[in-house]
């Protein structure tokens, strides 16, 4: 915004004396409805966990020595370090991360293409990429559903033209689940990149090729470094929300294979009952968003000075 | 100057770009196509038909998907509606706001919806309603998507303000108008394509939540995606897909809008 | 104009919110369980609006309770364990000795249950057993025994689901090692835990809202079922068997109960009457396929579900057992299992 400051300024005096009143109805609501229930949640994760769900005002840290620390079945042996809940955020993060490569392979591409179309069509293919993203999240989770189960479409398909003879195994697989992931953000990584590459100046690639540059080094050398922020801001807006999924899993996974989603929705929907080991699960989760949003930010600040 | 190549064009870029396409209209088409599907058995062909439309107008279940939509439409509207107003307060005090203490904390604030993941946004409230002894009911709803629809709101507006030079404003106070007819007469036609576009995301938003309404919803309330979402469970029936499509083409219809109305926006803005 | 839209949904939205003093009733029910004809049927009769929500399993329902939703809901439907559990919390409000007048209706061996001696919250709905059912398409052998869920032959590995509910899952297991639920022994819990760690490893998923059409759709070849569910599959087209193991397996009862701080108390016993007439407990019983514990259905009932497989046990098979309710110390190494198992 720097570059605005000189033409036209954007500040002006009629609206400075009430800025705290226009402010004041947005501090309210998302301060009392969404921070302090988050404050909230943080203190449950201290407090002791009532028998059949809900807390009892004491303070402990069994919720996160339940999350650390294996006791074993009773709960009276030496602690040993729980891997359980630590495979569960793992799995959670290798399931985003490969999301977010199926949409940096399938996005990138498609966001060059369509930042090098000419002025008029490049809007008609960011409309057609950007439109299945208004559509219902869970209706397209269930479409991918009934498109890729064992006696879907896809399958049905593939074994009418010969290509195999006994259906593949799509639904409840980990893949199922990287793929409804990257259905759902997908257009998070394309819009960055494309925002990124409709400032990039092509005329440092075609400086390059004069040079004889090879094709692909003047991407990968060139294109790439310069647009890079876009490229992380994509795979940022794809990574987090993937992180804390519930549809996805549920839905194409089977629910049988938990990510940080599903664990912290049985604390307090399903079987489990544990308010505070949900309320725990939470703050780790939101913790860890926060680390990579603080570091993009910082990169970014560092990038701009 | 002959190049040896185009440095716009790689090889597979296209494909990729019409794979990519592919992937993403592959599921909803075949959605599509089966809520037309005659017969009983979703995987078997049974010839076009519309019944399954019929179905959901008229069917046994049609009063609770009726309901549903009903509770959907006025909450998202008037989330929306209620978001955009405060995102449009917030949007001036920021931008217009010059520079104060806290002005970077008002904003995390502002986008806290945003940055927490959504369970823990729908887990958070509903402790807190349970602590509060806040009924859960329509209300809850509302109170939880106005919320997260702030957010949604506030970024389309202030980009747009941010385009705006507060020259305008200054020309009508030099005139006597006071603060609010500078804003209804001054800012707030100049302001119109975001306000809207930022009522339409918070619109879409709404509509599309599931998470977060599952865990606030009162006894007997449900919108349109927790009533699919709890007839999917027990199978896709063709009806659900007719919904879907209904729906889909709902959303398509409210993007185009929308893109209009951004379109015209921005030649405003290059035309001036 | 648009002010006066949003103006115009904001009353309806409010009137809507409070509007539940009048002729309603708000019925918290397990998922495809009441048929749609018979609500209708309710509602002209008396005149009350009736809105259902819907749960999956005996243990979402309490954490629903729990977390708020009590004093929403005039009335549930849990299974016998969890009478008795709810009952202990202090969620179910006590029926009057004359408040019902259908209440002689009941069959006498259910006026008696264990879980509510004497009826003072509850009425029956329907009973059943629990155990799983298998596609006679995909596996030709013996099916007769609880291996099939908790050590399948390779045929089946990998293609089972198992229903997302803890009690019937750890009563099964427990009757598959021959071991008594709510053990308090060390060993015998070390070796359920077990048992279910190594079985999970050939199971597909947890679900109990999808296990019918997960049979119906071929997405898995074995599914720990209900047995009326398990009818309806079939009915379906699936080629499904349903299993009475030599093992035994797990017999519930579904119960109508009286919520604490209920709306609408009074319509809530109209309810209960409504579903004791005979006529009205057979069209669930038509509908679900399970049985009534209600005197008089048989004349409504229809013929094929007296002599279908789902309800009758074959010669032979094990006993039928309810989920026990455990005391808070082996209920905490249970959940801590089920925790383990689910995640």
């Amino acid at each position: 915004m720097a570059a605005g400051a000189g033409s036209g300024r954007t500040m002006s005096s009629t609206f400075l004396p009430v800025r705290f009143w226009l402010l004041m109805p947005s501090w309210l609501i998302i301060g009392f409805f969404l921070a302090l229930p988050v404050l909230l949640m943080l203190v449950y994760s201290f407090l002791t966990k009532e028998f059949r769900g809900g807390v009892i005002w004491e303070p402990t840290l069994a919720a996160y020595d339940q999350f650390l620390f294996d006791r074993g079945l009773f709960g009276d042996d030496p602690p040993q370090i729980e891997w359980k809940y630590i495979s569960i955020f793992l799995r959670s993060i290798f399931q985003a991360t490969g999301a977010t490569i199926l949409c940096l392979i399938i996005g990138f591409p498609t966001a060059f293409f369509i930042a090098t179309r000419n002025e008029n069509t490049k809007v008609i293919w960011l409309f057609l990429v950007t439109v299945p993203y208004w559509v219902n999240l869970l209706i397209r989770t269930v479409s991918m559903k009934f498109l890729i189960r064992d006696s879907g479409p896809l399958n049905e398909l593939l074994i009418t033209i010969g290509a195999i003879e006994t259906p593949l195994k799509l639904i409840n697989t980990n893949f199922a689940v990287q793929l409804g992931l990257f259905y759902s953000y997908l257009p998070f990584m394309v819009l960055p990149i494309y925002a990124a590459l409709e400032r990039y100046n092509f005329t440092f690639s075609e400086a390059a090729s004069d040079l004889y540059a090879p094709k692909w080094t003047i991407l990968r050398q060139i294109l790439i470094p310069i647009i890079k922020p876009g490229i992380i801001a994509g795979c940022i807006l794809v990574f987090v929300p993937s992180l804390g999924a519930f549809l996805a899993p549920d839905l194409l996974g089977g629910a049988k294979t938990f990510m940080i989603g599903s664990l912290i929705e049985d604390q307090f929907k399903g079987n489990a009952g544990n308010w505070p080991f949900g309320a725990a699960s939470s703050m780790i989760l939101l913790s860890l968003v926060m680390i990579v949003l603080i570091y993009y930010a910082r990169a970014q600040s560092k990038e701009q000075v | 100057m002959e190049k040896a190549f185009n440095v716009k064009q790689y090889n597979g870029f296209y494909f990729i770009t019409c794979l990519c396409l592919f992937i993403l209209y592959a599921p909803l088409l075949i959605v599509m196509i089966y809520s037309f599907n005659d017969s009983l058995s979703i995987t078997r062909w049974g010839g076009m038909s519309l019944r399954w439309y019929y179905e959901v107008f008229y069917g046994l279940e049609s009063e609770k998907f009726k309901l549903a939509a009903w509770n959907s439409l006025i909450i998202a509207l008037m989330a929306a509606t209620i978001a955009t107003i405060v995102a449009t307060a917030a949007s001036i005090g920021m931008v217009r706001g010059g520079h104060f203490k806290g002005k970077s904390a008002s904003f995390g604030l502002i986008s806290l919806p945003i940055m927490v993941p959504e369970i823990v946004t729908a887990v958070a409230t509903l402790i807190f309603f349970s602590a509060i002894s806040f009924k859960l009911g329509v209300l809850s709803i509302l109170v939880a998507h106005i919320v997260f629809c702030i957010p949604f709101a506030y970024l389309p507006i202030s980009a747009r303000l941010q385009g705006i030079e507060a020259s305008y404003e200054e020309a009508a106070q030099d005139l006597y108008a006071n603060r609010w007819k500078t804003f209804w007469h001054v800012l707030m036609p100049i302001m119109g394509p975001g306000i809207i576009s930022g009522f339409l995301l918070g619109f879409i938003i709404s509509l599309d939540d599931f998470i977060i309404t599952n865990f606030v919803k009162g006894a007997g309330v449900e919108t349109l995606p927790t009533a699919i979402f709890g007839a999917v469970k027990q199978g896709i029936k063709p009806n659900i897909m007719a919904l879907s499509t209904l729906l889909l083409l709902f959303s398509v219809f409210l993007v185009t809008l929308s893109y209009f109305i951004g379109r015209k926006g921005n030649n405003l803005k290059t035309n001036k | 104009m648009f002010l006066r839209t949003i103006f115009t949904s904001l009353i309806i939205l409010l009137t809507a919110n409070f509007a539940y003093a009048g002729g309603k009733l708000s019925v918290y029910h397990w998922f495809e369980y009441m048929p749609q004809e018979l609500l209708d049927k309710f509602e002209s009769e008396t005149g009350i609006d009736v809105t259902m929500d819907t749960y999956d399993s005996n243990e979402s329902l309490l954490a629903a309770l729990k977390a708020g939703k009590l004093g929403s809901y005039d009335v549930a439907v849990p299974g016998d364990y969890m009478v008795e559990i709810l009952a202990g919390e202090g969620m179910l409000d006590t029926i009057g000795d004359s408040e019902l007048k259908n209440k002689g209706n009941i069959e006498p061996q259910w006026i008696e249950a264990s879980f509510d001696p004497g009826r003072k919250h509850s009425i029956p709905y329907q009973w059943g057993s629990t155990s799983f059912s298998v596609n006679r398409d995909v596996y030709k052998g013996n099916i007769n025994t609880t291996d099939i869920i908790f050590n399948p032959p390779d045929e089946l590995k990998g293609k089972i689901n198992v229903l997302d509910s803890q009690g019937e899952v750890m009563a099964l297991g427990s009757l598959h090692l021959g071991i008594p639920q709510c053990s308090t022994d060390r060993d015998q819990l070390k070796a359920l835990d077990s048992l279910l760690q190594s079985a999970k490893t050939h199971w597909a998923s947890f679900g109990s809202d999808i296990a019918k059409d997960v049979l119906v759709s071929g997405d898995v070849a074995v599914g720990m079922i209900w047995n009326g569910f398990s009818s309806k599959a079939r009915e379906e087209g699936a080629n499904v068997e349903y299993s009475y193991p030599d093992q035994g397996y797990v017999v519930w009862m579904d119960n109508v109960v009286l919520l604490k701080d209920a709306p609408n108390r009074q319509n809530a016993l109209i309810f209960m009457d409504f579903l004791l007439e005979p006529e009205n407990a057979a069209a669930v019983t038509n509908y679900a396929q399970y049985n009534a514990g209600v005197k008089g259905v048989t004349k409504f009932l229809e013929p094929a579900l007296a002599t279908m497989p789902e309800n009758n046990p074959r010669e032979g098979a094990g006993p039928g057992a309810f989920v026990a309710v455990c005391d808070q110390e082996t209920q905490e190494v249970y959940d801590q299992m089920w925790t383990r198992l689910r995640s």
